[in-house]
């Protein structure tokens, strides 16, 4: 797994074009499973995960929006969900944490084990659930309220700090780690919806993990930044993976190659392909997966 | 090439042709937009200038200085100062002793009563509480400023006109002349009026003042205001937030709507049916019509606050829960203070509503002339609308003016609460 931090793959856009139009023949060859075959290829189960999904599906009315996934998602690691717009990774993303609650007319089946807790039973209370699954959305959502109070609030609720001294470090610790606290330190009672697009999803991640949560879910969490933004933000989970579990939805594959340990692939609601993110980068098994990484699809 | 820039030169023609009938077409529809402003603005000042040129008269009163002579045998023969003596003593035989000694020409009982009738009859209460504040007057003579009659009143005004004839005119040749007397010797004049502002209705023009029924207002809409925004916040927070979707919530909101469209006049049957003659309180009190009212404002206030909720981003709301907030935490810490300024406009707006509202209060017998002051919400009152109702219907000259007068004092308290809700909500205005 490191080998993959040390040695990113390199996508640079330029060469990836070029070699696509010569090898698209070639690299076709080296798929195996046929686009018709939806059944999911790879490994999806590890030994000893974080979190294990089997069989979910979800539908928003009648439409069937993720198929019997099965997945699990590793201790320490960073997982990458790729795959077309609309296939289903943000409805994936948010069974995690039951955040699909909040919409009317969606229906969730299957297991969602997590310390031995099924995630998916209606039963559970999802207040400890989301202290321990925290999650980033595409796009920023700051409270109106100042900086302190943003990153404050969820360890007051949850009864995290003893005291004002307490309470104090852990909102200097947050913004620290989601590499903030050198921009702000001077205005933490300014508004956090007054923080440029880059700083407030910065914040938005202080905010997630001032809870000391187990398990971050990032939905897209770079899409509005600009590259030095997205670097920040993606070392930033390199080195929080080495406490956290991450699941990371992305559409850019070059951030997938770089931060991720493992890859799923996701079409029309079904997973596809996982494996690792050298694998399916490299040695893509499907042939949808194949087309979508090397830009026929999508 | 040649054919591409030509193409792209019929485009531009094209837009630049559309261009002037669209900048005709914005033209036009500022100039409805003005034109319609301008028309309700002229409504406005013609409204306000006819209220303003008839009621600001009404808050000046004429008054005649007496010289009293508060003899002590008159007043306190025993000399005990005792209130009920005091309060009970004959101050009407003062003030007709005094105008007596002003004009000693007078002698026929007829042109005596001609006489009194310049001195408003509430000059002996003016004498009273005067005495009552300061018995220390008794046995001397002092000059003493009492309210005109409001013939009187009116004339000075210039509402009556000296150059009809005597037989057309509420007051006689003989009244003008003594009048005239009084104005020589400087002891009629203008004053602010005072007992305006600080007593209650009176058969007596010269006597009605505004504060009874303002108190009534005031008194209704702080019972109305205590039960419809907190009910009304609660319920819109219940349904919006918490309540499930389904048959039942739809039902609920058409009722609602339904509820906001119910002539008011039905809410004063109910408050009747309920209020009076089952859970028997008491009759014309603001406690009913405050009740009465809330069921009026209630669906305003949750029509606007289901708004106001609903315009609250539901990025803020995924944000609470995904660090873990309770769904309770989720709208009192975040939702509930975005939705706040929303919600007080609505609120604002219903009160507004109660604040003009007559109908309703007409079943519970808030229409009624009420004299005293209601210092609680038990006791009899009536409010702001209603006395000027009850004013408008009155024969006299003199109540037109105070009918436009209580016009400006409604629309004044109108400003004012919309004035203290634009405050709040400029402070609790929040971006995001
Ligand atoms: N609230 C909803 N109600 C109904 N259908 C929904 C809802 N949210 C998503 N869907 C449907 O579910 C499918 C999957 O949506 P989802 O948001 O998970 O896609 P996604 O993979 O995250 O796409 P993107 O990459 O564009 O964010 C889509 O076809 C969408 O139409
Ligand atoms: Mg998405």
């Amino acid at each position: 797994m490191s080998t993959v931090l040390e040695k990113p793959l390199n996508f640079s856009s330029e060469r990836r074009r070029g070699e696509r139009r010569k090898h698209a023949r070639a690299a076709a060859s080296s798929a195996t499973v046929p686009r018709e075959d939806r059944q999911t290829v790879g490994a999806a189960v590890v030994e000893n995960p974080r979190i294990r999904c089997t069989d979910i599906n979800v539908h928003y009315g009648s439409k069937h929006a993720v198929k019997n996934v099965t997945l699990d998602i590793g201790q320490h690691e960073v997982m990458a969900m790729i795959g077309p717009s609309g296939c289903g990774k943000s409805t994936f993303l948010r069974c995690l944490n039951r955040m699909n609650d909040t919409i009317d007319n969606c229906r969730i089946t299957g297991d969602i084990w997590l310390d031995g807790l099924n995630v998916n039973d209606r039963a559970i209370d999802v207040v400890p659930l989301r202290a321990k699954v925290g999650m980033v959305f595409q796009k920023p959502n700051p409270f109106p309220k100042s900086i302190y109070e943003n990153i404050a609030f969820g360890p007051r609720i949850h009864g995290l700090a003893r005291n004002k001294t307490d309470l104090d470090e852990i909102v200097v610790n947050s913004l620290q780690n989601a590499g903030l606290w050198q921009e702000v330190k001077d205005q933490l009672d300014q508004l956090g919806t007054s923080l440029s697009g880059g700083q407030q999803q910065r914040l938005c991640i202080a905010r997630a993990i001032a809870v000391n949560p187990e398990v971050i879910l990032m939905d897209e969490p770079c899409s509005a930044l600009d590259p030095i933004a997205t670097a920040v933000i993606e070392n930033l989970m390199s080195e929080l993976c080495a406490e956290y579990s991450i699941v990371i939805v992305t559409h850019s594959m070059q951030q997938a190659a770089r931060v991720s340990h493992r890859t799923a692939y996701f079409h029309l609601g079904d997973l596809i392909e996982v494996g690792t993110t050298e694998s399916v980068f490299m040695n893509p098994l499907h042939q949808l997966t194949e087309d979508y990484i090397t830009g026929r699809f999508g | 090439m040649n054919k591409q820039s030509n193409d792209k030169h019929a485009v531009a023609e094209r837009i630049n042709a559309g261009l002037a009938r669209r900048h005709a077409v914005e033209r036009l529809f500022r100039c409805t937009g003005l034109l319609a402003l301008l028309l309700g603005l002229t409504f406005l000042c013609a409204l306000f200038f006819s209220i303003i040129s008839k009621g600001y008269t009404a808050f000046q009163q004429t008054y005649i200085q007496l010289e009293i002579d508060f003899d002590e045998q008159k007043l306190d023969p025993a000399g005990e100062r005792i209130y009920e003596v005091l309060s009970t003593a004959d101050y009407g035989g003062l003030v007709k002793q005094s105008l007596r000694t002003a004009f000693p020409a007078v002698t026929s009982r007829q042109e005596q009563r001609l006489l009194y009738d310049l001195v408003s009859f509430g000059a002996a209460y003016h004498l009273r509480d005067r005495i009552l504040a300061d018995p220390a007057l008794i046995g001397q003579i002092s000059r003493v400023w009492v309210p005109a009659s409001d013939d009187v009143d009116m004339l000075i005004k210039g509402y009556i006109k000296r150059d009809v004839p005597e037989a057309e005119r509420r007051l006689r040749d003989v009244q003008l002349a003594w009048l005239d007397t009084l104005e020589t010797e400087a002891r009629l004049s203008l004053q602010f009026n005072t007992a305006f502002f600080t007593s209650g209705d009176s058969r007596e023009p010269e006597l009605a003042g505004i504060w009874g029924a303002l108190m009534g207002s005031i008194l209704t809409l702080a019972v109305t205001l205590a039960l419809s925004f907190p009910i009304g916040v609660a319920t819109a927070v219940y349904l919006e937030e918490f309540a499930p979707r389904n048959r039942w919530s739809d039902l609920i909101e058409v009722n609602i709507n339904n509820l906001a469209a119910v002539p008011s006049i039905v809410f004063g049957l109910l408050g009747l049916a309920v209020f009076i003659n089952f859970m028997s309180f008491p009759r014309s009190a603001p406690l009913v019509g405050g009740l009465v009212l809330t069921l009026m404002t209630l669906p305003t206030i949750i029509i606007a606050s289901r708004a106001a909720l609903r315009a609250v981003p539901p990025s803020i709301r995924e944000a609470a829960l995904g660090v873990g907030a309770s769904k309770m935490q989720t709208v009192f810490f975040h939702v509930l203070p975005l939705a706040l300024p929303g919600m007080l406009t609505g609120t604002i707006i219903g009160m507004a509503q109660a604040l003009g509202e007559t109908a309703p209060l007409l079943m519970i017998g808030m229409v009624a002339f009420i004299v005293d002051i209601p210092s609680s919400i038990f006791e009899p009152a009536t409010v702001l609308p209603v006395q000027i109702f009850l004013w408008a219907d009155s024969p006299e000259r003199a109540f037109i003016e105070r009918t436009s007068a209580a016009i400006m004092v409604l629309l004044g308290f109108l400003i004012a609460m919309n004035a203290l809700a634009v405050i709040l909500r400029k402070k609790l205005e929040r971006r995001w």
